[in-house]
C-alpha cells in the first residue's frame, strides 16, 4: 500500500472514531460554512452550540488538522497538498463539520505563515489553531470603501508604541473578537497607496469601542470600531512600516479565494428543485407545473455547472503546477452574483411562504431562505463590489485605457 | 478529467489557428457570397485540411482516421470559428461521418469511413422538416417498402452542405405517426440517386444550406443505418455530437467578435478619449469575458463528457450549447452596438458574426430549448 493510500485509510479510521454524530450534517443538507451559524468560530466569547462541537475540536486541533497545511511547530498538521486533499475528502465522506472556521485560519493566519515574524508566528498560530482567538477585519471606514487606500485612521510613534486614532465601520463580527488586523496610515505625506501599514491590534486595548450595527437580514454580525489613541506595540506590525498594500493584496487573495471556495463548494444545488416540487408542484411526469419557474431553475443551474467547470480549469492547472489563467479573475464575481440570484430565485419559489420575518404561520426553513436571501446582497458588496471586480477584469486582464 | 488543453491539443490548435489566419481570413466568406458561388467553399483546401487529417481527427484508426476525440476536434473548429471557414467539416464529420460510426454496420464503417477520414466522401445528414424545429420525432417523410429494399419520399430542409454532400443520411417514417419517437429509420441516399432534387437555400448567417426533396426515391436495406424503427435515438446521439462542434464554433466566432470589438474600444476616439475609457462599455466588456470564460468551460466539459463516455454527457451538451447560444447572441449584438454606425454596415465584417451567431442559435436547439432538455434529463 502506498504511503497515500495508508494516510487514508488512517484517516479514515479517525475520523469515524473521533467525529461525533451531532458534528456531521444531516444527510441532503449540507451548509455553507461560511453562512452557517452553528459552527464554531473560536475565541475567548465563543459559546458551543453543544458540548460535543468543544471535543470536536479539541480533538481536530490536537491533531493540527484545524489548519491541516500549516507547520506543525505552529500548530498546523504539517500535511503536504495531497495529503490536506485526502484529509478534506474523508471529511466529506463522513459528513463531518468543520471542526473550526473564521478569519483567522482563513485569512490572517496564512498571511502570517508567509510574512509574520518568527515570534509573530509562534505567537498567534498555535492559539488560531486551537480557536482560542477569533480575528475581525478592520480596513473599511465610513470614507474609505471600494477606494480602501484612501483610508484615514492615524497611527503616529510614540517610544515602542504607535497610538492609533480614527474610525472603522462594517467590521465583521468585531464584537465577537479577540483581536483586529486593520490598515492604518502611518505616513500621510506620500502617494496614498505607500503610507498604509498592516497591524495587529488586540480588541481588549483600551481606547477600542464597538457599536454593532443591524443589517437589513435582521442580524448584526458587523460593527463600527472606534479608536480613541489605542496604544498598539511596534511589534505588532506585519510586513514592513509602509508596505501595509501588499500585505492587504496577498490577504485580498486569501480573501477571494474564500468567498468564491465557499460557494463552490455547497452541493444545494438542487435544493431550488426540491422546493419549487414542494411549493408550486409537479405535473404527472414529474416536472415541475411551472414552466417559467421551471426553465429559471435550469438557467441557474447551468451556470453552476459552468461556474464549477471553470474553477475545475484552474484547479487542473494547478495541478500540473500552473498558475491559475485569466478565468480565476471572473471567480468572486461570478460566485457571488450567482449565489444572489439563487437566494432570490429561492424566495421566488416559496412565494407568499417567504414573507415571514419571525413567529407564527412560517417554518424555520422558510424564515431561514427569507433572511439568507437578504444576506445574499451583501455577497457582490463585501470583498470588493462587483463593480470592482469588473473593474479589475477590463484593466488587468481586457488592458483597456483608464 | 480533462478541461484543460495538453501539449499536444495546444499544439494543434496552434497550428489550426495559423493555418486559418492565413488561407481562410473573413473576406473569403464575403467573396464566395458576391461571386455566387455555387460550391460555397474550396474543394483545395479541403484536400489541404485532409493532409493536416482534420476530417479523421473523430474517425477511429482502424478506419483510416486518427482516433482522436472531441477535445481536439474542438480545437480546430474554435479556430475555424474565428474566421467562419466554410469548408463542410460539421457537416460531413460530426452529421454524416458520425450517422455511419454510431449507426452503421462493419461493412458499411470499413467502406464509408476512410472515405470520411481522407476527405474524399462528403457527407451530411437531413433531419429536419419545415416547422419541425428541433426535434428529431417529427418526421412526415415517409419509407414504404419497395422491392429490395424502401421507396422515401419527402421534403427536408436546411440540410447543412446538402448542396455538395455525395451521401444524404435521411431520416424517414417506416412506422408510427408524426411525432412518435418510434418508428423512424435513418437511411443513406446517393445524391445521384433517382428522385433526388436539391435546391441550394441562401441563409442570413451563410452557412451553406439546401433543400432535399425525395421523390419515391429507392434505396437497398443496405442503406439502412441502424435498426428499422430505432432511428430518434441514433439521430439524438449524432446531433449531440455535431452539437458540441458547433458550440466550440460558436466559441470560436464569439473569441474573434470579442476581440474585434476589444480593438475597436482601443482605438476609436470620441469626446477626445478613446471609448474604452468610458466605465458603461468596460464593465459591459468584462461581463462578455466573463461569459467567453464560462462559455470556454461549457464547451470543455461536454467535449470531455463525450471523449470520456460520461453518464451526464447529453445534459452537458445542452448545458455547452444553450451558454455558448447565449453568449454569441450577447456578443453580436455588444459588438454592433459599440462600433456604432460602422458595425450596422455590410461593408464591416462584425456584421456577419452576428449572423452567424444567431443562425448558429437557431440550429440543433436554442438555449430555451436545451434548458427544457436539461431540465428533462435531470428529472425536472
Ligand atoms: C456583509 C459585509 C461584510 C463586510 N465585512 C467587512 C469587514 O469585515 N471588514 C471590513 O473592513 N469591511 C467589511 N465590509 C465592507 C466592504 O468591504 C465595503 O462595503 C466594500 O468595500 C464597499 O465599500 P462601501 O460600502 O464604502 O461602498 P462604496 O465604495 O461607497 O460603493 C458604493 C457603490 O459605488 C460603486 N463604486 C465605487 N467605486 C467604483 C468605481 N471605481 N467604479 C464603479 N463603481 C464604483 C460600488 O460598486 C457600489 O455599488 C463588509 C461589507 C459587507 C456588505
Amino acid at each position: 500500500m502506498s504511503d497515500l493510500e495508508s494516510f487514508r485509510e488512517q484517516t479514515r479510521a479517525w475520523l469515524e472514531e473521533n467525529c461525533p454524530q451531532s458534528m456531521r450534517w444531516a444527510p441532503r443538507k449540507r451548509g455553507n460554512p461560511a453562512l452557517a451559524d452553528d459552527l464554531v468560530w473560536g475565541g475567548k466569547k465563543q459559546t458551543y452550540p453543544n458540548a460535543d462541537a468543544k471535543v470536536w475540536l479539541e480533538r481536530m486541533a490536537a491533531k493540527g488538522w484545524t489548519a491541516p497545511t500549516w507547520p506543525r511547530e505552529y500548530g498546523g498538521g504539517g500535511l503536504d497538498k495531497a495529503q490536506a486533499k485526502i484529509l478534506s475528502q474523508e471529511m466529506s465522506a463522513v459528513r463531518a463539520k468543520p471542526p473550526l472556521i473564521g478569519f483567522g485560519l482563513t485569512m490572517i493566519g496564512p498571511l502570517l505563515v508567509a510574512n509574520g515574524s518568527e515570534e509573530q508566528k509562534l505567537r498567534f498560530l498555535p492559539e488560531i489553531c486551537r480557536g482560542e482567538i477569533r480575528w475581525c477585519q478592520g480596513y473599511s471606514e465610513p470614507g474609505s470603501g471600494s477606494d480602501l487606500a484612501s483610508l484615514q485612521t492615524r497611527a503616529v510613534v510614540d517610544g515602542d508604541d504607535y497610538v492609533l486614532n480614527g474610525q472603522k465601520v462594517w467590521t465583521s463580527y468585531a464584537d465577537q473578537s479577540d483581536w483586529m488586523f486593520c490598515l492604518i496610515r502611518t505616513d500621510p505625506d506620500v502617494p496614498k497607496h505607500q503610507g498604509i501599514t498592516f497591524i495587529l491590534l488586540d480588541m481588549q486595548s483600551p481606547g477600542v469601542s464597538v457599536q454593532a450595527i443591524k443589517l437589513i437580514s435582521g442580524a448584526s454580525p458587523f460593527c463600527e470600531t472606534f479608536l480613541d489613541d489605542v496604544r498598539v506595540p511596534r511589534d505588532q506590525v506585519v510586513g514592513a512600516v509602509n508596505d501595509g498594500w501588499t500585505m492587504a493584496k496577498a490577504l485580498l487573495g486569501h480573501e477571494r479565494t474564500m468567498i468564491s471556495d465557499a460557494f463552490s463548494e455547497s452541493s444545494e444545488r438542487n435544493q431550488l428543485v426540491e422546493l419549487a416540487r414542494t411549493y408550486i408542484g409537479e405535473d404527472g411526469d414529474g416536472k415541475i407545473s411551472d414552466q417559467v419557474v421551471r426553465d429559471k431553475i435550469a438557467q441557474l443551474t447551468m451556470n453552476k455547472v459552468c461556474f464549477d467547470l471553470t474553477v475545475g480549469r484552474t484547479k487542473e492547472a494547478a495541478k500540473i503546477g500552473q498558475q491559475p489563467g485569466p478565468e480565476s479573475s471572473i471567480f468572486k464575481y461570478y460566485a457571488t452574483e450567482l449565489n444572489k440570484d439563487r437566494h432570490s430565485m429561492m424566495v421566488s419559489v416559496l412565494g407568499p411562504q417567504a414573507l415571514g420575518w419571525e413567529g407564527e404561520g412560517f417554518e424555520q426553513d422558510e424564515l431561514d431562505v427569507t433572511r439568507s436571501w437578504l444576506r445574499s446582497r451583501g455577497n457582490s458588496i463585501e470583498g470588493g463590489t462587483s463593480e470592482v471586480q469588473l473593474n479589475i477584469i477590463a484593466k488587468r486582464v481586457l488592458g483597456l485605457p483608464e | 478529467m480533462a478541461l484543460i488543453l495538453n501539449e499536444d491539443q495546444q499544439l494543434l490548435k496552434q497550428m489550426a489557428g495559423d493555418f486559418v489566419k492565413n488561407e481562410s481570413p473573413t473576406s473569403r466568406i464575403r467573396q464566395i457570397r458576391e461571386s455566387g458561388d455555387e460550391v460555397g467553399f474550396s474543394r483545395e483546401l479541403w484536400g489541404r485540411m485532409a493532409e493536416l487529417g482534420w476530417q479523421g481527427i473523430l474517425i477511429p484508426e482502424q478506419y483510416g482516421g486518427l482516433g482522436m476525440g472531441y477535445a481536439e476536434m474542438a480545437c480546430v473548429l474554435e479556430e475555424c470559428g474565428r474566421k467562419l471557414v466554410p469548408e463542410p467539416l460539421l457537416s460531413a464529420v460530426l452529421l454524416g461521418g458520425n450517422a455511419v460510426l454510431l449507426g452503421g454496420n462493419e461493412a458499411q464503417k470499413s467502406e464509408l469511413l476512410p472515405k470520411v477520414a481522407d476527405g474524399s466522401l462528403l457527407m451530411t445528414l437531413a433531419y429536419q422538416e419545415k416547422g419541425s424545429r428541433y426535434s428529431t420525432s417529427q418526421v412526415k417523410t415517409a419509407a414504404t417498402s419497395a422491392a429490395g429494399g424502401y421507396a422515401i419520399s419527402g421534403e427536408k430542409v436546411l440540410v447543412i452542405d446538402g448542396h455538395v454532400a455525395d451521401k444524404l443520411v435521411v431520416s424517414a417514417r417506416t412506422a408510427g405517426v408524426v411525432d412518435d419517437p418510434d418508428g423512424v429509420s435513418v437511411f443513406m441516399v446517393d445524391r445521384e440517386a433517382a428522385g433526388v432534387e436539391i435546391v441550394q437555400q441562401t441563409t442570413m448567417h451563410l452557412r451553406n444550406s439546401a433543400i432535399v426533396r425525395l421523390h419515391d426515391v429507392e434505396v437497398g436495406r443496405d442503406a439502412l443505418l441502424g435498426a428499422e424503427g430505432a432511428g430518434v435515438a441514433l439521430l439524438d446521439d449524432v446531433i449531440d455530437r455535431a452539437t458540441v462542434g458547433l458550440a466550440a464554433e460558436m466559441l470560436g466566432g464569439s473569441l474573434e467578435a470579442f476581440e474585434m470589438t476589444l480593438e475597436y474600444l482601443k482605438t476609436r476616439k470620441q469626446f477626445g478619449v478613446l471609448i474604452g475609457t468610458f466605465q458603461a462599455l468596460k464593465h459591459r466588456a468584462a461581463e462578455m469575458f466573463v461569459e467567453l470564460e464560462l462559455g470556454r468551460s461549457a464547451v470543455a466539459g461536454a467535449a470531455q463528457a463525450l471523449d470520456s463516455g460520461a453518464d451526464d454527457a447529453r445534459a452537458l451538451v445542452s448545458v455547452a450549447k444553450a451558454r455558448v447560444s447565449d453568449l454569441a447572441v450577447l456578443v453580436g449584438y455588444e459588438a454592433i452596438q459599440m462600433h456604432g454606425g460602422i458595425g450596422m454596415t455590410d461593408e464591416h465584417d462584425i456584421g456577419f458574426y452576428l449572423k452567424r451567431a444567431r443562425g448558429s442559435e437557431l440550429t440543433f436547439g436554442d438555449s430555451a430549448f436545451h434548458r427544457a432538455r436539461f431540465a428533462t434529463i435531470q428529472g425536472y
